[in-house]
């Protein structure tokens, strides 16, 4: 299976779309060899600026020049953009409704090595409760570049996450993308795996594994956490009774919590919710530590068998 | 570039008449903040009557000179300076920090005239930025400025936005700290030091001018002034005062963000008639 980092596909879009889209302007906070935001540098260097290490005025900046109708993107990562300059975004971005793109890398405990100050666990959680913002995951290489065309072909504010690790390919050139629009990749009757960004690789190995036990698990990926498709959960709910979420995020107030709610309010079903536990990440590889937060399929697995008895 | 003349007995009158109807919508609201609204009442008129080339009856045209209200608890000279300004009707000022008014308790980019929402301190000067930042990539010749509040240079935001401007040599932009000496809970100097703060713009690259900021005859060249200075921004510094005009609101840090009552805001038109009147 062929694996690329979604933040490279985000890099390299933006290039492609930048050539007869003159109104997109970057702004970084001197991560732009991380984000990929560099290739649009090196393409169109008048229109990007690396602000130095200053992500309020980042996002600020980014701010103001949308009012004169640029499509402007602040990029750094995750921590960086949603935690420190959080004020910058709910009020120049979100109250203003600006045409700001937040798009970060470095997001999940795949980060790695760098340990947990830089493994951002509470982007969804503290994006999605802003107004007017919408929360985008993307789950691949292929997706990562159809969810940048369509921030740019839409008005208003945007956070998308991108990945450093290489991600599985796991979607086609010809599937739909739709924000909003979650996607059904696998079908079945039992349990609903819902899942965005990494984890849904992961959850489709999981399907695998629970067919083994004669359990038919469907599959979704929910790459935009916000608007959150509640069709599909709810579909998902009529079709198979029970739900189990899985993110590379803090357990409380991102995927799961929204999935939550939807079923809480229009469709109650058990479920359970794969995540980190409410604790800090730490330094290892990837693998190393998707194993041990228990994000993996096994855990997916686990938690699928809990819910299909709760039924 | 200055649009009009400058005819000083109606700029006094102005700020006269401004600082009642200030004081007269803050006793009707019941609550906001008159001590940094009174203080800027000059500058604001400045701003709007002399030197920005502004069109109150098409509030979105596209050459206009933009004003971010950095400091955007000072809703009541604000709205006051654009409702004198044309931009809505006088009437409306009525209807300041009520339930389904357009004229919000922070700036609100609803009312015709205000470009952004501002209210957390420490935004305005990055937003400021990428409009002139942009300004100059589009090839508009409009000018952007940027009142500040003292007390929010405190804010580290402030200082990022301000080596931004000098490190891109952005020209027209023109920051204008109202410098009233007090905050919330006391000398804004006692509570953490903004001193020597000329300095400190310069030292950030900016073109650093200090005004009195109540005497027209300091603002107006000021600004003026402004309009020569090419490859550096510039920040005006006014030396202010905070609840001017008002003897028993001025540097009283306990009128930051109180309405007067009906007995204080007869003693204080009182007090504005008698100063009209002996100027």
């Amino acid at each position: 299976m062929d694996m690329k980092p979604t933040r490279d596909a985000f890099g390299e879009e933006l290039v492609t779309l930048g050539k007869d889209n003159k109104n997109i302007v970057v702004f970084s906070g001197d991560l732009e060899d991380a984000t990929r935001a560099e290739y649009f540098k090196h393409a169109y260097s008048e229109r990007f600026f690396n602000l130095g290490i200053a992500e309020q005025d980042v996002v600020g900046t980014a701010a103001g020049m949308s009012s004169l109708g640029f499509v402007a993107f602040a990029c750094s990562f995750a921590v960086f953009l949603t935690n420190r300059a959080y004020d910058m975004i709910r009020l120049d971005v979100c109250y203003n409704n600006t045409n700001v793109k937040i798009v970060c890398s470095h997001a999940g405990v795949t980060v790695g090595e760098d340990g947990a100050s830089a493994q951002c666990l509470e982007d969804f959680a503290i994006m999605r409760v802003l107004p007017n913002i919408q929360v985008i995951c993307p789950v691949d290489y292929i997706e990562a570049k159809k969810a940048t065309r369509a921030i740019v072909n839409q008005k208003g504010p945007v956070y998308m996450r991108t990945g450093r690790a290489p991600f599985p390919i796991i979607t086609k050139e010809s599937d739909p993308f739709t924000i909003g629009q979650a996607n059904v990749l696998r079908d079945g009757k039992d349990v609903t795996l819902i899942a965005c960004g990494l984890m849904v690789y992961e959850a489709l190995q999981a399907a695998q594994l629970l067919q083994k036990d004669g359990i038919q698990a469907r599959v979704v990926n929910m790459h935009t956490i916000k608007p959150i498709d509640e069709a599909a959960i709810i579909d998902a709910v009529k079709k198979t009774g029970a739900v189990v979420t899985a993110e590379e995020h803090q357990i409380h107030g991102g995927l799961g919590s929204a999935v939550a709610e939807v079923l809480a309010k229009k469709s109650p079903a058990p479920l359970e919710m794969i995540a980190v536990n409410d604790v800090f990440g730490e330094t290892g590889n990837p693998q190393e530590l998707l194993k041990a937060y228990h994000l993996k399929d096994v855990d997916i697995v686990a938690a699928a068998k809990k819910v299909v008895k709760r039924k | 570039m200055s649009q009009r003349s400058v005819d000083m007995k109606d700029f006094k009158q102005k700020a006269l008449s401004f600082r009642k109807e200030i004081l007269e919508i803050l006793n009707s609201a019941g609550s906001g903040h008159p001590g940094g609204s009174l203080s800027a009442v000059e500058i604001m008129i400045s701003l709007y009557f002399y030197k920005m080339n502004h069109r109150p009856q098409d509030p979105h045209w596209n050459d206009r000179d933009r004003l971010i209200i950095s400091k955007g608890h000072v809703t009541p000279v604000v709205y006051v300076t654009l409702a004198n300004a044309g931009y809505f009707p006088k009437e409306e000022l009525k209807t300041f920090r009520k339930f389904g008014s357009r004229l919000q308790g922070h700036v609100h980019f609803k009312v015709p005239g205000v470009e952004f929402n501002t209210g957390s301190l420490g935004h305005g000067l990055s937003v400021a930025n990428g409009i002139a930042l942009g300004a100059r990539m589009l090839n508009k010749k409009f000018n952007t400025y940027c009142l500040l509040g003292d007390g929010e240079l405190q804010e580290g935001s402030v200082w990022e936005a301000a080596m931004m401007a000098s490190h891109h040599n952005i020209d027209h932009i023109c920051a204008i700290v109202d410098y009233n000496k007090v905050q919330e809970n006391g000398p804004v100097n006692d509570i953490k030091n903004l001193e020597p703060l000329a300095e400190k713009w310069r030292s950030f690259g900016w073109h650093t001018l200090e005004v009195d900021g109540h005497d027209f005859k300091s603002l107006i060249p000021a600004l003026d002034e402004f309009d020569a200075i090419k490859q550096k921004p510039t920040v005006i510094i006014a030396h202010t005062v905070k609840g001017k005009g008002i003897s028993f609101m001025e540097g009283k840090a306990a009128w930051h963000g109180k309405a007067p009552n009906k007995e204080q805001l007869q003693a204080a038109l009182a007090e504005l008639e008698a100063s009209g009147t002996s100027q």
